[in-house]
């Protein structure tokens, strides 16, 4: 981490007006004429053979994308003309926004990874024209009209598929974290978000894939998660989280496995299992469970084999996605639950708000979720039957279901990350907002235009979180952190909530990079440290074992 | 970058003076007011009607509206029902809002990042893409309207009416339309932005400069002709009704500049279905906002749904059975006693 790039070095080199690749401002080359560099700290590892093996797709092999040759099959422009081909047949999105993008501009600077690194390639706009360029070539009839006059090409803002755009191509479609930002603020509504994933796909099927998503994704298919945590070792863990539970609150709140029969299945990222801070969200779910089942005994079982809310198959492919989500479902027949409960994690919610019933429904074996605490209908996931955990939890503070201590969460002054998927893909925003005004006392707003459907990216989502392009991470996420740092300063917020695993796996990274002072909070560990448990002991630490406001001075006295 | 905006714009002249000359040289009047305005009207038609029936025609797998506010929610929750809808009337409003008032674009914002004093991003509204947009597209549809005159007799009240609401302000002789010198205004503000504005020149093609140019020379050859130069106004009534009854005539007197000014226009005809200016039916079929975000609550058929490969249970049991037993997870097949 040595020789990471300092906050000043990296702020020093942010600039928004174009240039060229030299640097120098004047008169800066047109954008087609830029070949990409692909350079250190900004791109992540290419996927490694076996994980690509894992799941039977293509062009599986070592390679290594600072090397001139990236191991490429013969036909590779025949395999994506095709594949774009077929693509804009079967989607009217893609299709859509390669003809009628108007190049207005208005996505420019709303983009955080143009914000963070002031690489033009980095505006929405010539994101989706690396790829449009080739789409009026290739597939328009004046493309193919004018590339047959000299200048015509040019003149049409056109270019041919070569080694070089393809680099480009793959560099620049792993420098977006599809958080669709842009496409609220575009006029038509055209959605990067959609052009990477198409651009992904197509990727994918010459074998250029990145590691960070091509492992878990394995991982996901053949271990049931992304880290590829085995059914005994997951077990493990959570008794682990049993134990540290037992030792702040004097319950054992052990919770319900791969049973058959229980009344909701409960799914939430891997992420919450393994690494802190989610952890601590991990143990308020399981405190909210030992509650709802000691009170009004609603039995809500976890699964191994569907360990995995989170879905990298969604950076990969189409089919990948789906061949993830169907565990879902899977499982929650096999056991026999009435419907399916979800944790707090971003893009799970794209894919199960958006996608999920579309790709793996109908779930005509589940019944239409009916909180049985409450008898509230959700009415919104009727046909997919799974309910965001905010959504639930939300329906049992203002049913007063809850026995909440906030004065437990009194030292922590929040503000809200609105993580992307869940605003811009959901409209989840007021649910979490309310458990959060319920578990605590102080609660401030980040600035308008970065919260709610204008929120900014965490910068290391859609698969971005890894450690080699640690750069890229902390430009991408400057956004966010400096509105975090905003609220740090004028209000003392110390605590960042969030509902993403990926954010609770970036934000702390983020944060200590940029606002070393704040802490980041998963919804739920707020309500873990607040609700009161039948027979617990007197607490006098959070789930993080800190002291509790007022302890210290208690024992002081 | 020069050449993406010189060429289109000698492109412009070119072909102004094509049809100027041709008129006032070679006597093509035939050719410039009545074949090419027929090439070009065919063309606009067909060409819009392939392209959208090529948009049509490609299917919607998933139901993926872009959410711009609270989704339906819990009962207590309050919706927002435009940028948010779950119902085909919600869609309806937004679409309706996003078609006539542009509000997307209405959201714009400016970034700026002040390095050295508090290193603070900050977004300010920026209002003025939008207005030049909405000034500019009103404009040209009512000049548009406007010129439904020169293609009916008698000329329908609405139009009329139109040209009283556009003439209001009234300043000399011949009376101004406002629409006109919007237009002419707008134009050239889009295009000062796309020249001036380093990130938007960046991001422009010849594509985007030719249709401006194109779009000033109508308005500019439009408005030499309403007030500064005389044409013989029966003359063109008479060419224009010829057209719209498909007994088209070639009327004395009629000068080059009108000729000029007729073939812009059937450029601009013949081009819009090749060109990005097709957001115009684009924007009904973005995929993003034209659908309701109620994918949870009722299912979404995609069309070419296909079954995919999964790893099922039973493969997982079988791979961890020993580990799960050990750890006392339940099993659906016991463990072999052999093992």
């Amino acid at each position: 981490m040595s020789d990471e790039i300092k906050p000043d070095e990296l702020l020093d080199k942010i600039d928004y007006g174009p240039r060229s690749e030299s640097g120098s401002k004047s008169e800066p080359a047109s954008w087609m004429d830029t070949s990409v560099q692909i350079r250190p700290g900004m791109y992540c590892y290419a996927a490694k053979a076996e994980s690509v093996e894992t799941l039977s797709l293509p062009n599986a092999r070592p390679w290594n994308p600072l090397e001139d040759d990236w191991k490429l099959p013969d036909n590779w422009q025949e395999i994506l003309h095709q594949g774009i081909k077929d693509r804009l047949e079967k989607f009217r999105t893609f299709k859509v926004f390669m003809d009628i993008c108007v190049r207005c501009g208005a996505c420019a600077d709303k983009c955080h990874f143009f914000l963070g690194t002031g690489d033009p390639k980095n505006m929405p706009v010539l994101r989706a024209e690396l790829l449009r360029s080739v789409y009026r070539n290739d597939f328009t009839t004046a493309g193919k009209i004018l590339q047959k006059i000299p200048g015509g090409q040019k003149l049409n803002g056109a270019r041919p598929l070569t080694l070089d755009v393809l680099k480009e191509w793959w560099y620049y479609l792993f420098q977006c974290t599809e958080c669709r930002r842009c496409s609220v603020f575009c006029p038509y509504g055209i959605d990067t978000a959609e052009i990477t994933i198409m651009g992904r796909e197509l990727l994918n099927l010459i074998g250029l894939n990145i590691d960070w998503i091509a492992t878990p994704v394995s991982n996901c298919f053949q271990t049931g998660n992304h880290l590829g945590i085995q059914p005994h070792a997951f077990k493990d863990m959570i008794d682990f989280f049993v134990e540290d539970i037992e030792e702040v609150t004097g319950v054992n709140v052990e919770p319900q496995m791969n049973i058959k029969g229980a009344d909701i299945l409960f799914i939430t990222p891997s992420g919450d299992v393994f690494a802190d801070p989610g952890t601590y969200t991990c143990e308020g779910y399981m405190i909210l469970f030992k509650y709802l089942k000691d009170k009004y005994d609603l039995n809500v079982t976890w699964s191994t084999y569907a360990s995995e809310g989170g879905n990298f198959g969604f950076f990969t492919s189409h089919e990948t996605m789906k061949r993830l989500n169907a565990k879902m479902f899977a499982e929650a027949k096999r056991l026999g639950v009435k419907w399916i409960l979800g944790g707090e994690c971003g893009h799970m919610w794209r894919v199960i708000n958006q996608y999920m019933d579309t790709m793996n429904g109908p779930a005509d074996f589940l019944e239409e979720p009916v909180n049985p605490i409450t008898g509230t209908k959700f009415e919104n996931s009727k046909s997919t039957k799974m309910v965001h955990i905010t959504e639930f939890t939300a329906d049992l503070i203002k049913h007063g279901k809850l026995e909440l201590d906030k004065s437990r969460n009194s030292n922590r002054i929040m503000t809200f990350h609105d993580s992307c998927n869940p605003a811009r893909g959901m409209g989840l925003l007021d649910e979490p907002r309310y458990i959060i005004e319920n578990c605590c006392d102080h609660f401030y707003e980040m600035p308008p235009n970065t919260i709610r459907e204008l929120t900014f990216c965490c910068g290391s989502g859609a698969g971005l979180n890894a450690g080699e392009n640690i750069e890229l991470r902390m430009a991408g996420g400057l956004p966010r952190a400096n509105a975090v740092k905003y609220v740090h300063e004028k209000f003392g917020v110390n605590t960042l909530g969030t509902i993403c695993a990926i954010d609770r796996a970036a934000l702390p990274t983020l944060c200590e990079y940029w606002v070393p002072e704040v802490e980041v909070y998963g919804i739920h560990e707020l309500v873990g440290n607040a609700l009161i448990l039948p027979g617990e002991k007197k607490r006098t630490e959070d789930l993080r074992f800190e002291p509790l406001p007022g302890v210290e001075e208690e024992e002081d006295e | 970058m020069n050449q993406k905006y010189l060429i289109p714009l000698t492109a412009v002249f070119l072909l102004f003076l094509i049809a100027y000359t041709g008129v006032e040289g070679a006597g093509l009047q035939w050719f410039f007011g009545i074949v090419f305005p027929y090439v070009a009207i065919i063309a606009f038609l067909a060409g819009f009607v392939y392209k959208v029936l090529g948009w049509a025609s490609s299917a919607v797998p998933f139901r993926i509206p872009t959410t711009c506010g609270q989704q339906k929610s819990l009962p207590w929750i309050k919706q927002n029902t435009i940028d948010n809808p779950n119902t085909s009337t919600g869609v309806f409003v937004r679409m309706i809002l996003e078609i006539f008032l542009f509000r997307s674009l209405f959201r714009n914002t400016k970034a700026a990042f002040n390095r050295n004093v508090s290193n603070r991003l900050s977004y300010s509204w920026e209002i003025f893409l939008w207005l030049g947009a909405l000034a500019f597209h009103y404009a040209f549809l009512v000049t548009l309207l406007r010129h439904f005159r020169f293609f009916t007799s008698p000329v329908p009240s609405c139009i009329k009416f139109l040209e009283y609401i556009d003439g209001i302000v009234q300043l000399g002789l011949p009376g101004i339309m406002l629409s006109g010198v919007v237009l002419l205004a707008a134009t050239l503000f889009l295009l000062a932005r796309r020249i001036f504005d380093a990130k938007v020149t960046y991001i422009s093609q010849a594509a985007d400069y030719f249709p401006l140019f194109l779009i000033i020379g109508i308005a500019a050859t439009g408005l030499a002709m309403r007030y500064f130069t005389k044409v013989d106004i029966i003359g063109i009534k008479t060419l224009a009704m010829g057209l719209a009854t498909f007994s088209p005539t070639i009327p004395e007197g009629v000068g080059g500049l009108f000729y000029g000014h007729l073939f812009l226009v059937s450029i601009l005809f013949a081009y819009f279905p090749a060109s990005k200016l097709m957001h115009m039916g684009g924007i009904f079929l973005s995929p993003t906002r034209n659908m309701a975000n109620n994918t949870r609550a009722k299912r979404h058929i995609n069309p070419w749904n296909y079954d995919v490969e999964t790893h099922t249970y039973a493969q997982y049991e079988d791979h961890f059975r020993e580990k799960m037993v050990e750890a006392g997870l339940p099993v659906d097949k016991p463990l072999d006693k052999k093992e």
